[in-house]
């Protein structure tokens, strides 16, 4: 089997750092990534399709392009449209398998960087499931990868992402017909006391300011404080309806996008039983790391959002760190190199993340999403509602792996990316148990689909 | 059935494209030509010419469509060629087959 220094998942921020980084110290690194270019969701098509719209999607994003110049440089290979469905750490190193093209094919390492970036936070509300309902992630990649804005759209939820998406949609000549908030006046008397020593992170502050002032002068509405989000329409999306100010109201509208904060994407640091850890500020579990990104299994990094939510500056920052670690303990820099080279990234990780405190009380997930009502579906691919989880708990069932056996949620083609927070926060609720002490889904592999013909296609070079 | 809302006799989508003088390509979707933008993601694709239905669930036969455009929520699959794929993961190439997976509810 084909054996490299460095295996790298995910061309996003992180894994162009951490592949770079590495690659410059002299390792043979191989990046690994399901798109088909790189830039990970945040800066996705920055060098293809999306590179032509820089005045409707903003500087931050075409600063994607240094990264991937930086990476194409330093990295020899960067096989794009691979999709990774199963690791295996062991003492020979850690083999990756992979298809592509639908041929399935494997690749073994001494280290790898787990960089696979972040989810959308679930967003359970009566009707999300509708055609014509997506995440506000969703609705920037359709204007990034495809150059596609919703003609009549309400953005719904909590985050600066909305604001992010409103502008520039303004930008495109589309506003949103409305953005809906979910957080109130509350919220931001919460988050007040963590603004000083958030202001390291000062240029998010005065980025979202600016948001808000473009959005203020291009007159879209926005509505603070609203509760009870539902989508209404038959077959697809037609309008949402909430509360807000004390009374019921409803926008029509074709298109809702959803938001309620981004998640780290633990599918395969899971499935790798890496210890996690709960971070109650961000309503989500993350993997257990190192200062350099290393995690509970030795020679497996994470950098990025996968390892808690920080954004793409940190995200860069923390690739480096992690591109470091591997080029010392693989013997192409000295210590001393290491932490001189580290200074920057490491500064510059710790100011992005002084400011998270601040953003995740102004832009708390809703109570109504933490706690869905009893007939809103939460596991999509099942179809299965926050009601039966509770009465399963009822029963007895205690644990987010015996909810599959009780009614198959999480057991759809998703592999419980869009139920499994939910499924843990409804049976600590119904049990009053830590989420921690909850847990999470058992991963197994593959961690996606793969067709038979993908399976027979694969050539181990050796016998199984 | 793509959904098409009329405004004033012109035709309006849920999706506006930004540069709708890329190249097209035809492919078929059950059964019907559509003509789509060569290269581009399918799922970002059909959405722009108006499909907003990519399937109905195996479980009730709901009406689903694009979520996530990101690979993770498989709300997008649709059958290229006959296997069950995320269109969101894929892009358009000419004489594409394509067909709407019906569940129980039918098509």
């Amino acid at each position: 089997m084909r054996t490299v220094d460095l295996i790298v998942i995910g061309a996003g921020p992180a894994g162009m750092a951490a592949a770079a980084e590495a690659a410059g110290a002299g390792l043979a690194v191989v990046m690994l990534d399901e798109q088909p270019g790189p830039g990970g969701q945040i800066y996705r098509a920055v060098t293809g399709s999306g590179a032509v719209r820089g005045d409707v999607l903003g500087a931050d994003y075409l600063d994607g392009a240094r990264l991937v110049e930086a990476m194409r440089q330093a990295v020899a290979e960067h096989l794009s449209g691979a999709v990774v469905w199963q690791i295996a750490p062991a003492a020979e190193g850690i083999t990756v398998t992979y298809s592509r093209d639908g041929q399935a094919a494997q690749m073994r390492a001494a280290r790898l960087v787990l960089a696979t970036g972040a989810l959308e936070r679930p967003v359970p509300i009566p009707g999300w499931t509708l055609p014509g309902v997506m995440t506000a992630g969703a609705g920037q990649i359709l204007l990034k990868a495809s150059g596609l804005v919703a003609e009549r759209a309400v953005l719904a939820g909590s985050g600066p992402l909305l604001y992010l998406l409103a502008v520039q949609m303004v930008r495109a000549g589309q506003s949103p017909v409305a953005i809906v908030e979910t957080q109130g006046a509350g919220d931001a008397l919460r988050a007040l006391p963590h603004l000083v020593r958030g202001l390291r992170g000062w240029r998010v502050l005065v980025k979202g300011l600016g948001l808000l002032l473009a959005l203020r002068r291009a007159g879209v509405r926005r509505i603070t404080g609203a509760r009870d989000l539902a989508v209404e329409g038959e077959g697809r999306a037609a309008a949402l309806t909430f509360t807000a100010g004390g009374r019921g109201q409803r926008i029509a509208c074709e298109t809702v996008m959803l938001h309620q904060g981004v998640m780290p994407n633990t599918q395969i640091s899971r499935a790798l039983r890496m210890e996690h850890d709960w971070l109650a500020g961000q309503h989500g579990f993350a993997p257990r790391l190192d200062a350099w990104g290393e995690s509970t299994v030795p020679g497996v990094f994470v950098a990025g959002d996968g390892a808690g939510i920080a954004g793409a500056v940190a995200a860069e920052a923390a690739g480096g760190l992690a591109g470091l670690q591997v080029a010392h303990q693989l013997g192409r820099i000295d210590m001393a190199t290491r932490d001189m080279r580290a200074r920057q990234p490491a500064a510059r990780l710790a100011a992005e993340r002084a400011i998270r405190p601040f953003l995740e009380r102004a832009f708390p997930p809703a109570a109504q999403v933490l706690a869905p009502a009893h007939g809103t579906i939460i596991c999509r691919c099942e179809e299965v509602t926050a009601g039966q989880v509770r009465g399963w708990a009822k029963l007895g069932c205690t644990g987010p792996n015996q909810t599959k056996a009780f009614g198959r949620v999480g057991m759809g083609p998703c592999q419980g990316r869009f139920c499994g927070l939910s499924v843990t926060a409804l049976l600590a609720a119904a049990h009053g148990m830590a989420p921690e002490a909850v847990g999470a889904y058992r991963i197994r592999p593959p961690y996606k689909p793969v067709t038979l013909g993908e399976l027979a296609s694969l050539d181990a070079g050796e016998a199984p | 059935m793509p959904l098409i809302w009329r405004n004033s006799g012109r035709r309006v989508l849920a999706f506006r494209d930004l540069s709708p003088a890329a190249p097209r390509v035809r492919v078929m979707l059950d059964g019907q030509a559509l003509d789509l933008p060569e290269g581009a993601n399918l799922a970002a694709a059909l959405l722009g010419a108006g499909v907003t239905v990519f399937r109905r669930t195996p479980v009730s036969g709901a009406p689903r469509g694009p979520f996530c455009m990101m690979g993770a929520c498989f709300e997008c699959l649709i059958e290229v060629e006959g296997i069950t794929r995320q269109a969101c993961m894929m892009q358009v190439v000419a004489g594409m087959v394509l067909t709407r997976p019906g569940g129980k509810g039918g098509a």
